[in-house]
């Protein structure tokens, strides 16, 4: 959090001051380590085994939030009586289909009836103490390498820090997401949090740091493939009509108003055109197949199958594992689009990437045409950024772009439009959304930039009379009202860009509900109705937040209540009630059909209802906890999953764990910060941290070179030996080595070097289809790595040496195709 | 001592004018408090002159720093250089409840990312197997690119795929960042599902 | 002379310094306790003052740990020390400032400092400055005025902590101003006022003292014995720094000189015995010319 997030860590350090306790678990010690209280440095790759350690901890010590977790979780869910725990089965949860690697969760749902008193062997809460009772000190020594008193001191803090007067607070980023497993770390957080009381409630909770200014924006208002603007699924095939598709999303809770929400979005997009007749033009919409992530459109684009791309601020050539794919699916390409501050690696790929020099591209020969088109920076343009806590801010235009940089809005806006003239005579169906868009902004200046206010007008939604609207609750079924994106709506309340408040923050109370715009409705915690006891009065006066006022008649407190303000914590819905009205007064998690927090998730994971430990894709250790050794859902491209089951046992020929991660100093993959002196020569050059005792083993010196090889490429830096890392023991004495790699660098910019995502394989959440960056094997040499030819020989050397075919082999499809 | 005291003197412009000679740093050393020409008896023109830049900005705008999502608040200050709008200064904004007034090194180096020369401020083309990079007009540019999108979508397009509609053309993919504006974001993810693209993607994804 | 010490506690340095009306002494207070080493102060430093870019193409690692600056110098004015130290198993009480657990290697901790011009009460590099560049400003803080330097560099050998340097293009020398423009415009330092977690205080100097007081005990009543505080004493060798600072170990750990004296001290001193030997020598020749004149 200090590397890469270091003006919130300010809080942090208030935090400590005032006498909280900071944990930081990382593999490495670094600058959050720095100034913590204590630093538990763990294998990358372990993190489930130590939570659900915790979370065992916490049941088999009888130290959960009792009443917390009976009237808010669903701890009381009784299980069906064939479902199979991985406990019951190596691994693996009733359901499986080793053929397919998904699971049919048929089994997994809870039969309706509840155990209130949580004893009935198979309701949740049972049948999480049996998940998780192997999970314990020992298992983290072994797994982990985090010696017994670390841990058992560990979760004496946590334990002491929760409950009815205190809370704990978790903080992650890409350490937990970037894993075949990534999704179940974050769920094994939300279980530790709901069994201790902390979800809801001020000081608790789970906080994701996102890495960019707007990539909690990014997925709000999607551009990602599986979603629509305020999370709403994206049609897949199977999809064919609106009420069909309707039923994919819950009938109860706040979902339940899923009808209004997809319906004020089409009438957003298009109009007058869309109407109840015809469905609001949802039959129109493209269709999902499967999977369109970024990864694997890459090997689509290999395959010939792409025509043209569109990079936006974005530069996969360096910051997207498996970059050499990424590099030789460039040029495959028939165009390309670039739009970013400097020219950055994906546009120079023909000129310069590392493919060039060691022969397997020519300039010549890469039929890619290029189009560079400048953009505008943040202050050359209005508009908003989601930051992480989910609040929107709203910064302002300071000064035009330079010369022909534009922003993103101007290009959308004005593509969109120069593409809506080629089709407007077009009477093909094909082109029926396109001509029914609403695309008529207002523009201003010579340049002629629409209007941002105007789009985020839209997002927000209006009225039947064209009156902006105040919140989602005003959204209708029927058509009668427009929003682009129903999470988001309230942000122009009153006719007043919410987003744009400044109040200063001196001026306001320490929630500060007046500087920018959260959504939901400007909600600041979620579901802080769980702040409350169930007959609404807080678990402590000290951690008050949002309470019911009985003389009232209504929730108060010092945010929006995360509740329907008038609705009694008695409130019981009557039989076969719908929408919110299907929740009790007593229900906080309000986006969830039952209204409770989730221990036990029976729909929506593909890897399984509970989190299991399985290794990742690459590690030079075999699963010490189940005989499924690896993720059973992980997506593994058929490319590299030959790769990675090959590997398994190669620990000998790619001995060492390797983990990316970002510095202070610089910004992803180098385009906002290899560009700017005033940070390059703060981390001029890559290179690698590794230990003392691998630094003998290897021969390295500090200062000098090491080459990195792994099973796709190899690379070199500079080495830092830093008694920062340290090796792990872990079961029978193992000794593991982790070797840190920052990953900023590329061809461009002040300051260059080698391409550290090259090393990594396409290996991906089943979830959300994240790649596996925080976790690969390696081999580490001393010394520059070979250039031109060479360099393909080395890593082919090692491949050999795995039983694996050369590397030529394996990318040979890439040069067939188009 | 007499080193101090003649420091002053070493200063002493000697095209000074007679009226000015009541400002010569030795003879206000030699008449004032500061007798050692250490302070006040030596300050210079520069030191006289020096105000913080900020203060004759032209215009403060109200920004949010574009690294990191922690959002931090920013205050642009905006002057006109050489008849030309100019950032001189980006700085923390201590009204906002985020960042109270700070920045890290990143934040801290914004003006840089705004105003460094490393910014290309014009349209680049590389024709299919060139060697090098070519002018092109920005509007030149567009055009090609929206024919370029017809065409591959016309080329690609799928009504259906296994006997189900799909609608969709899988020829054309998108990536974007996540310092995109949601107003971005929305008008891309509007015009992409319009077009039938889907292989629409975020760095949200990595 | 009891008004303008070379040193020795002084109270009132502005005064001193020939201002008869003049705001509070300000300073920083560095506390390092709460550094994060994420270098916002020397990039908030360059961008304000407009320092020289460096050439991209000398930019190398120095495999200092995470120093790539290296040193205070012309074109840096803030420069975070990374000290990487092992510390003995049972060498290390406190928890407020974390180390490795404990295994067989015993364990390591990260200080990180960012250090800066210590705009001394006895500033040797203003005393020796021939030219006047070298002033004491109102508010207590010792600047280069670039219009008067001509760059002789006395000023660089005199200072005992070696922050000033010549730049190398223009030969002038340069170092912290403590952003004296933006304090004439009631602004804080650029430095500290983007340091993210308060580790650079800014403020009168008095109040800094009192700050930077109850932090120590905070940190030893917490177990870091180690904790002091560095220039923080007007009765230092440079009567206390109008910079100090809040050190978990020795200076000399961080780089600084553990004692540090005003280089100019004795020149009271050397000029008393100068004035002597310039006297017994005016006798010697006088009684020489005469002794001349009386053979002549």
């Amino acid at each position: 959090m200090a590397e890469c997030h270091p003006v919130a860590f300010q809080w942090v350090v208030e935090a400590k001051r005032r006498g909280a306790t900071i944990v930081h678990v990382d593999p490495r010690f670094t600058r959050t380590s720095a100034l913590a209280n204590i630093h538990v440095p763990s294998r990358v790759g372990g993190d489930i085994v130590l939570l659900g350690a915790l979370v065992n901890y916490v049941l088999s010590g009888g130290h959960e939030f009792r009443e917390y977790v009976t009237a808010y979780t669903n701890a009381a869910d009784i299980l069906p009586a064939d479902y199979q725990d991985a406990e019951d089965s190596d691994g693996l949860f009733s359901g499986y289909d080793p053929v397919t690697r998904t699971y049919d969760n048929s089994s997994w749902k809870p039969t309706g009836e509840r155990d209130l008193t949580l004893t009935h062997p198979r309701c949740v809460f049972q049948v999480l103490k049996r998940h998780f009772a192997r999970y314990d000190a020992e298992l983290v020594q072994r797994v982990c390498g985090i010696s017994e008193a670390d841990f058992t001191r560990l979760a004496g803090i946590l334990v002491r820090a929760s409950g009815r007067e205190h809370t704990t607070a978790w903080v992650y980023a890409v350490g937990w997401t970037q894993h075949t497993t990534g999704v179940q770390h974050i769920r094994t957080a939300a279980i530790l949090q709901l069994l201790l009381g902390n979800m809801g409630r001020p000081g608790g909770g789970i906080m994701a740091l996102r890495g960019h200014a707007s990539i909690q924006g990014c997925t709000d208002i999607p551009t990602l493939f599986d979603l629509l603007p305020g999370y709403l699924p994206m049609p897949r095939a199977e999809d064919e009509t609106l009420d069909g598709y309707l039923t994919r999303l819950p009938d109860t809770g706040f979902w339940g108003n899923k009808r209004a929400y997809l319906v004020s979005l089409l009438k957003a997009w298009f109009g007058a055109a869309a109407t109840a007749e015809n469905e609001y033009l949802f039959p129109l919409l493209p269709r999902l197949t499967g999977d369109h992530g970024t990864y694997r459109t890459v090997l689509n684009m290999i395959e010939g199958g792409v025509k043209g791309y569109f990079l936006w601020g974005q530069n996969p050539a360096v910051g997207s594992a498996g970059s050499r794919l990424q590099r030789l699916a460039l040029a495959k390409l028939d165009w390309l689009v670039v739009r970013d501050l400097a020219v950055i690696e994906s546009a120079t790929f023909w000129q310069d990437s590392p493919e060039i020099a060691t022969g397997e591209l020519a300039t010549e020969q890469i039929g890619t045409e290029v189009f560079f088109l400048p953009a505008a920076s943040h202050v050359e343009k209005g508009g908003t950024f989601t930051n992480t806590q989910r609040m929107l801010q709203w910064h302002h235009k300071a000064l035009d772009p330079p010369g022909d940089a534009r922003s993103d809005l101007w290009f959308a806006y004005h593509l969109g439009k120069r593409i809506r003239a080629r089709v407007a005579e077009s009477d093909a169906e094909r082109d029926r959304l396109l001509r029914s868009l609403t695309w008529d902004y207002p523009e201003s200046g010579d340049e002629a930039e629409p209007d941002a206010e105007a789009v985020l007008q839209e997002i927000n939604g209006s009225g039947p009379d064209g009156k902006l609207l105040n919140g989602f609750g005003e959204l209708k079924p029927d058509g009668s009202t427009r929003c682009g994106c129903w999470i988001y709506s309230g942000c122009y309340a009153g006719g007043v860009n919410q987003t744009a408040r400044r109040k200063p923050q001196s001026e306001q109370s320490w929630v500060a509900p007046e500087w920018g715009w959260a959504w939901p409705a400007n909600r600041r915690m979620l579901y802080n109705r769980a702040s409350a006891d169930p007959q609404g009065k807080p678990w402590s006066e000290r951690k008050r937040y949002v309470w019911w006022n009985e003389q009232n008649g209504e929730w108060t407190g010092h945010d929006v209540p995360d509740f329907e303000k008038t609705k009694s914590p008695d409130y019981i819905p009557p039989d076969g009630a719908v929408g919110p009205a299907a929740l009790a007064g007593t229900d906080p998690f309000i986006m969830q059909r039952d209204g409770r927090g989730a221990l036990f998730v029976w729909t929506g994971l593909k890897d399984g209802p509970l989190p299991t430990h399985y290794e990742s894709a690459e590690s030079p250790v075999v699963n010490d906890v189940y005989k499924q050794d690896t993720s059973p859902a992980s997506v593994l491209y058929p490319r590299d999953a030959a790769t990675s089951e090959q590997l398994a046992g190669h620990a000998a020929t790619y001995p060492y764990i390797f983990t990316t991660y970002r510095l202070t100093e610089h910004h992803t993959a180098g385009g906002m910060s290899r560009t700017l002196s005033r940070l390059s020569e703060l981390q001029p050059e890559l290179f690698c941290e590794v230990s003392p005792q691998l630094a003998a083993e290897r021969g390295l010196e500090n200062g000098g070179w090491a080459t990195i090889i792994s099973a796709r490429a190899a690379i070199e830096a500079r080495v830092l030996v830093t008694r920062r890392l340290r090796p792990l023991r872990l079961a029978d004495g193992a000794v593991v080595h982790q070797v840190g790699l920052p990953y900023h660098w590329g061809s461009e910019g002040l300051v260059t070097g080698d391409v550290v995502n090259d090393l990594l394989p396409f290996a991906l959440d089943p979830n959300v289809l994240i790649q596996e960056s925080k976790v690969a094997t390696c081999d580490v040499r001393a010394g520059r790595r070979p250039r031109g030819p060479a360099l393909i020989e080395l890593v082919d050397s090692y491949r050999h040496q795995a039983g694996l075919e050369p590397l030529d082999s394996w990318t040979a499809s890439t040069q067939e195709g188009s | 001592m007499a080193a101090l005291l003649a420091r002053a003197a070493c200063c002493l412009d000697e095209d000074v004018e007679p009226t000015r000679i009541a400002k010569w740093p030795a003879l206000r050393q030699l008449t004032g408090r500061d007798r050692l020409g250490r302070g006040a008896a030596v300050r210079s023109p520069h030191t006289e002159a020096a105000s913080p830049r900020t203060a004759s900005a032209e215009r403060v705008v109200a920004s949010i720093c574009p690294y990191c999502a922690v959002g931090c608040g920013q205050k642009v200050y905006v002057s006109a250089v050489n008849g030309k709008d100019t950032v001189t200064q980006i700085e923390g904004d201590p009204d906002s409840p985020v960042s109270r007034g700070r920045l890290c090194p990143k934040g801290a180096a914004s003006k840089q990312l705004v105003t460094t020369p490393a910014r290309q401020a014009k349209v680049l083309y590389r024709r299919p197997f060139g060697r090098a990079w070519e002018p092109l007009s920005l509007d030149a540019a567009m055009d090609m690119i929206a024919d370029r999108v017809v065409a591959a979508r016309a080329q690609t397009w799928q009504d259906e795929r296994d006997g189900t509609a799909v609608r969709r053309t899988t020829g054309i993919a998108s990536l974007g960042g996540a310092t995109l504006d949601n107003e971005e974001n929305y008008l891309m993810k509007k015009l992409w599902t319009a077009l039938g693209a889907i292989q629409i993607e975020n760095q949200a994804r990595i | 002379m009891t008004a303008n010490r070379l040193y020795g506690p002084l109270a009132d340095v502005s005064g001193d310094a020939g201002y008869a009306e003049h705001p509070q002494r300000v300073g920083f207070f560095t506390d390092t306790s709460v550094c994060i080493g994420c270098k916002a102060c020397e990039v908030a430093c360059k961008e304000w003052n407009a320092l020289p870019e460096p050439d991209g193409d000398v930019l190398t690692l120095t495999g200092m740990s995470y120093d790539n600056t290296g040193a205070l110098g012309s074109n840096s004015w803030r420069h975070v020390a990374f000290i990487e130290q092992p510390v003995p198993a049972n060498g290390h009480a406190g928890e407020l400032i974390t180390q490795q657990p404990v295994d067989a290697d015993g364990a390591t901790r990260w200080l990180m400092a960012s250090d800066v011009c210590k705009h001394c009460t006895h500033a040797a590099c203003l005393d020796v400055c021939p030219t006047g560049a070298l002033v004491r400003t109102e508010f207590g803080t010792v600047i280069v005025q670039p219009d008067v330097c001509n760059g002789c560099a006395y000023c660089v050998s005199a200072c005992p902590f070696g922050v000033i340097d010549r730049r190398e293009d223009d030969g002038r020398a340069w170092k912290c101003t403590m952003c004296y423009d933006r304090l004439r415009g009631g602004l804080e330092p650029a430095c500290a006022k983007a340091c993210p977690t308060d580790s650079i205080q800014f403020g009168p100097l008095d109040e800094l003292r009192a700050v930077a007081q109850s932090r120590l005990e905070e940190l030893h009543a917490g177990g870091e014995t180690q904790a002091r505080l560095y220039l923080d004493d007007p009765d230092d060798g440079i009567g206390g720094g109008g910079a100090f600072f809040l050190l978990l170990d020795e200076p000399e750990v961080y780089g600084l000189p553990p004692d540090p004296v005003v280089t100019t001290r004795d020149l009271p001193r050397m000029w008393q015995w100068a004035g002597a030997a310039a006297v017994v020598l005016a006798a010697g020749v006088a009684v020489a010319f005469s002794g001349r004149r009386d053979t002549a």
